[in-house]
């Protein structure tokens, strides 16, 4: 295969990717990592640096659609940013000494959670408690715009939420992914953040905690301007194609092949991850 | 909370996003210009990532990145757009200690500074 082969078709599937990853919500970075290492055989540490690349560029690039929906809390989002930044760089170390093969196995894992979580029907879970003394000091109650007015919200459980929000921190360092997937997890359920919120919020805490490894990945020399090219334009591409077409598209059915394809990939990366073959 | 919020103001908050989907653009049209030079180059060689090497000093560091890419070395232009994109996360956090000084949210302005502290930090280590 010739650099022109291969460049053609790690953008061909990055396109792909990036499409389904905006049409699903699972974003574009979970499928980078095992296409590039298990269909072309890269080596896992070059594919997460450019999966990272990838990640933060959906991020930046569908900022503008997302802020003028005016749902995102900047407080919590700032808040929270602390904690995924420190686990960003706390796992962007932690892979130099990684095995590569633990690597693999530990993504797998992700990958599984992150195909189930994305098929529960979001729920917003009851917020009529009292307010929780940590969010009052640090101000992160707050309101979003509905049909019916303002609907205000209490955020709860910020300890919690905040140390859920270094574990995805570190697993973004680490693997080179947005971890969507453990945000939702500290934001909705531990914080009990309106989903439209967290989503939102999410966005924008994914680029900066993805920019906050990446640094570290490009002075060690993970990022390979040969990979990372025909990944970042064609995630940034499909990322736009998914979202111009999703008012129309049939989400759900397409999350769930999506995410029976993200299992199987899933399967394969702890299979070979425990045979020793990364 | 005072009337005076930046981040009530949407256009404030519209700003931004325009900003860094114009961030984007001119880092891929970066990537894209390099990779155009980089096949051209070496677009008939077979590529080899199966081990890893690490790349050279000169895709490594914002300095030997920058000079690379003024002389419009293929690799050398693809790094910096890709720097460029890694840039875009941390204006965004830098326009957020603006958008709390103006709401004089002092704590916010204390906590943007830390995750900005980091974000330079990660990008400054080598």
């Amino acid at each position: 295969m010739s650099t022109l082969e291969f460049t053609t078709l790690v953008a061909i599937g990055s396109l792909l990717a990036g499409m389904l990853g905006a049409l699903t919500g699972l974003g574009g970075g979970v499928v980078i990592v095992p296409l590039l290492t298990l269909a072309f055989g890269v080596d896992i540490r070059y594919a997460i640096g450019a999966s990272l690349v990838s990640v933060i560029a959906t991020s930046s690039g569908s900022a503008a659609a997302y802020l003028k929906e005016g749902f995102s809390n900047m407080r919590v989002g700032m808040f929270l940013e602390m904690a995924t930044t420190i686990g960003a760089i706390t796992g962007a170390y932690l892979a130099a000494s990684t095995p590569t093969r633990a690597i693999a196995i530990i993504f797998g894992i992700v990958l599984l959670y992150s195909a189930y979580s994305a098929n529960k029907p979001p729920k917003d879970l009851p917020t009529d408690e009292p307010p929780d003394r940590y969010a009052t000091l640090l101000k992160l109650d707050g309101s979003y715009p509905t049909a019916v007015g303002e609907e205000h919200y209490h955020v709860r459980n910020v300890p919690a939420g905040f140390g859920l929000m270094y574990v995805a921190g570190v697993l973004s360092g680490l693997l080179g992914i947005g971890s969507g997937a453990v945000k939702v997890l500290a934001m909705d359920q531990a914080m009990r953040i309106p989903f439209k919120v967290s989503t939102t919020t999410s966005n924008f805490m994914i680029g900066v905690t993805a920019a906050a490894s990446a640094g570290i990945y490009l002075h060690r020399g993970y990022i390979d301007p040969g990979i990372a090219m025909p990944v970042m334009l064609g995630v940034l591409a499909g990322a736009l194609i998914g979202a111009r077409i999703l008012p129309g598209a049939r989400v759900q059915v397409l999350r769930l092949v999506f995410s029976l394809v993200i299992a199987a990939l899933a399967v394969e990366m702890i299979f070979k991850g425990v045979k020793g073959s990364f | 909370m005072s009337a005076s919020q930046a981040w009530g103001d949407k256009r404030f908050e519209v700003m931004i996003g325009k900003l860094l989907r114009f961030g984007v653009i001119l880092a891929a049209a970066f990537v894209f210009a390099g990779g155009i030079r980089y096949l051209i180059h070496f677009g008939g060689a077979a590529p080899d990532y199966k081990a890893f090497r690490g790349e050279p000093g000169a895709l490594r560091y914002t300095r030997q990145i920058i000079h690379d890419a003024v002389d419009l070395d293929a690799r050398g232009l693809i790094q910096l757009g890709l720097l460029l994109l890694i840039a875009t996360p941390l204006a965004r956090v830098a326009f957020s200690v603006i958008g709390f000084a103006l709401e004089k949210d002092w704590m916010y302005v204390g906590i943007t500074l830390i995750v900005l502290a980091l974000l330079i930090y990660s990008l400054s280590s080598s």
